[in-house]
């Protein structure tokens, strides 16, 4: 414990000393950063010293403890930490709020596909002002490309991440012998041996999920949002979907999909006793499944995400968040000394010891964690398979700045392919035709 | 009346003022309800005929548009499909739920039942059940792989088609509205008989008339009143479905879209979307359909009855 802590206040002394330098370069280009005032790191501490008090809106289980030892450290700074919701919950709270003109937050948790939604609302500041576009080091170049929401400046910082594996259960793997497949022609071959072996059992589950769909076709090198601005475009006719849509839909087609929904009972239930064999999905995942699937104790295993191509090293994200600041915080310079501390400092640390997976290079590469044993996976060192995933996320992917309401859609159109005959292809047509109306509604300049 | 009089003499609109300071009276009994019900009910609805004559963009902010939103609204297929949706639910539903109930109803008030007051409650019960947790629970048994349809499939063998497939989900929505509330409208109807007078049996028997006889001539002309009663809530209640296809949807995600019924299509827009305009805009036109058929059939039902 005495030791944790001295720890972190070592590490919270290196990152100001970082942040020190970082603002004295960075607070002359702040030119264009909305309401934010320019503040130097002598500014955010005597914003510290003077105390006050700040809202913090998150569903994140591990910024508890960081409020606490932040209060310890800084007693004259009350930090009211919020659960408004989970991701929808929260954005409809928030924006309600940010209309209303009151009770909105100084700091929001908002995940990265949603941050451009605000970020075009004005709903949150531009961190550059505070010197934060100097942070770019410190945080892996997957959430810090996010935190750009499409646009010049630095939308939030980057509390978690989710780099992208192969989570499966080597148990039914060894029982079936299938070899973990590296490819995505693997993949295939070993659904089908799987299911032809047991059919009560699946490689994989999938009824139709925005995030997972937009995940594997920025790993296969799509790039179907266009975002400048208030010109958006959305073309889903492009080579990266093709390779998405070509092998899943052979999967969909095949009926080699386990069609239970993520997340609900049963597909806990199907995770535990084997008949969902394995998952491709974020880094945050071994978090859920330790606490929601307790039967896979010792069984599961992580492994790299498959390839389109054999050899290559491509990952995407999925998932993940960043904590934003508020246009209409009244006490900005406060606020962002907390987002410092949460993200950068001494919290990043604290949260990592609490099972979140960082979106920071230093934690990330940190011998403690990724030495990690986890007994769920087997005394397997996961956390080795995940930061190498986290530094091979494939560059330039953005989302729409209404990705909230297209995924909200995502079911009607391409969730039709999972329950009839239209093709994955033919969904997401219809997905981009109701995407792109909505732009056109909303008042967007369609290319 | 009399204290009124000295002052009539002071202004010019003296006759108007007397009758005028009466009705303050009554006023100030109905005043609270009236405070109230223009608080909770017409506010309401006058902010969400204010706010469908706006539209908020993403870019460009708000600006009014008249009509505009209405003119979509006639136009919107979405609308329109899910519309012809619980207008279906409503032509299947209701009847197979009001049959029921009458069934029932009818049976209780024989007297020939053994054990009718538990077996009022009993089918009464379901309508205590909250809507939420009533969907919640048939939705687990309507489960293919756990619940209580997966059971049956594993016992014996067999495979029965997935209650919450695209093309049974709106008769499953209905099996559940009919579980929940045939006990509620067989009370309505229950009551209605128990209000018939005795002596109406009585005379039918010693005039040699059989049960059937009896239903046909007294009970059923004396349940018409309550049959329209029970129609009309059945009427506002399909148009209104939105807990169940709600919930379902978590199970269901591709067999309920976010516009399976008008209510839920609001929603969406609203929620997801974050269209407040143009779904004030449709729940305003949906309440204005409701109240047209719900009044037609009060009519309808009325001029039968003369």
């Amino acid at each position: 414990m005495a030791i944790a802590r001295r720890r972190a206040l070592l590490l919270g002394a290196a990152a100001l000393s970082v942040a020190l330098t970082a603002t004295a370069c960075g607070s002359s280009d702040s030119k264009d950063s909305g309401g934010a005032q320019p503040a130097s790191a002598a500014d955010l501490q005597a914003a510290l010293d003077t105390g006050g008090s700040i809202t913090v809106w998150a569903w994140e289980p591990t910024l508890q403890k960081v409020v606490t030892d932040f209060q310890a450290k800084y007693p004259k700074v009350t930090v009211k930490l919020v659960n408004a919701g989970t991701n929808k919950d929260e954005y409809t709270a928030l924006q309600n709020a940010v209309k209303a003109g009151k009770g909105v937050p100084d700091l929001a948790q908002i995940e990265y596909y949603a941050l451009p939604q605000f970020t075009l609302a004005k709903s949150v500041a531009d961190l550059t002002a505070f010197g934060a576009d100097q942070l770019n080091s410190s945080f892996t170049p997957g959430p810090w490309g996010s935190v750009h929401a499409g646009a010049k400046g630095v939308y939030g910082l980057p509390m978690d991440s989710g780099p992208m594996a192969l989570f499966y259960n080597k148990e039914v793997f060894d029982k079936y012998k299938i070899a973990v497949p590296t490819t995505w022609d693997e993949y295939l071959a070993a659904a089908k041996k799987l299911h032809a072996a047991d059919p009560k059992a699946y490689l994989a589950s999938d009824t139709g999920d925005a995030g997972f769909a937009t995940s594997m076709i920025w790993q296969a090198g799509g790039k179907p949002y266009t975002v400048d601005g208030t010109q958006v475009g959305v073309n889903f006719d492009e080579a990266g979907t093709k390779k998405f849509t070509a092998a899943w839909q052979q999967l969909v087609s095949g009926k080699l999909l386990s069609p239970v929904t993520a997340w609900s009972d049963a597909w806990y239930q199907g995770l535990g006793d084997g008949s969902i064999a394995s998952l491709v999905t974020g880094a945050w995942m071994p978090g859920p499944l330790e606490s929601g699937v307790k039967g896979g104790t010792g069984k599961w295993r992580v492994a790299p995400m498959p390839q389109w191509q054999s050899g290559a090293k491509v990952t995407a994200e999925n998932g993940g968040s960043s904590l934003a600041l508020t246009e209409a915080s009244a006490n900005k310079k406060l606020a962002y000394a907390f987002l410092q501390y949460a993200t950068v400092d001494a919290g990043a640390q604290s949260r990592v010891d609490a099972g979140a997976f960082p979106a920071t290079t230093k934690q990330l590469n940190s011998p403690a964690f990724l030495d990690k044993q986890d007994p769920y996976f087997g005394n397997q060192k996961i956390n080795q398979v995940l930061a190498q995933s986290a530094t091979q996320v494939a560059p330039g992917w953005s989302y729409l700045p209404f990705q909230v309401y297209a995924n909200s859609v995502f079911n009607d159109t391409v969730g039709k392919a999972y329950v009839s005959g239209t093709t994955l292809d033919s969904g997401l047509k219809a997905w981009q035709e109701a995407s792109l109306k909505y732009a056109k509604d909303q008042g967007f300049t369609v290319k | 009346m009399v204290a009124a009089v000295p002052e009539a003499g002071a202004r010019p609109a003296a006759r108007p003022s007397a009758p005028e300071r009466r009705s303050w009276t009554g006023w100030q009994f109905v005043g609270p309800f009236m405070a109230v019900f223009a608080l909770v009910f017409l506010a309401p609805i006058g902010y969400s005929i204010y706010l469908s004559l706006f539209r908020t963009r993403l870019i460009g902010g708000t600006s009014f548009v008249g009509a505009d939103n209405y003119t979509e609204a006639f136009g919107d297929a979405q609308f329109w499909s899910s519309f012809g949706r619980v207008a279906a639910f409503l032509a299947v539903q209701v009847p197979i739920m009001l049959f029921l109930a009458l069934l029932l109803a009818l049976a209780i008030d024989s007297g020939r039942l053994y054990g009718s007051s538990f077996f009022r409650i009993a089918v009464f019960l379901p309508y205590a059940v909250p809507a939420v947790v009533a969907t919640l629970m048939w939705g687990f048994m309507y489960g293919t792989r756990f619940g209580l349809v997966g059971n049956l499939n594993d016992a014996f063998g067999i495979t029965l088609p997935d209650p919450l497939s695209p093309d049974l989900v709106l008769a499953s929505i209905g099996n559940i509205v009919t579980w929940q509330f045939v006990g509620y409208n067989m009370l309505i109807l229950y009551s209605a008989l128990r209000t018939v007078n005795p002596a109406l049996y009585e005379a039918a028997e010693i005039d040699g008339a059989g049960q059937l006889r009896i239903i046909r001539a007294i009970k059923l002309p004396a349940l018409r009143g309550a049959l329209i009663i029970a129609t009309i809530f059945s009427i506002i209640g399909s148009f209104q479905l939105f807990n169940e296809p709600s919930i379902l949807k978590n199970l269901a995600p591709n067999a309920i879209t976010s516009d399976f019924t008008p209510n839920l299509y609001a929603f969406s827009l609203s929620f997801a979307g974050q269209q407040f305009n143009y779904a004030a805009t449709i729940a305003i036109v949906m309440g204005v359909i409701t109240m047209i058929i719900a009044y037609a059939v009060q009519l309808r039902g009325m001029r039968k009855e003369l």
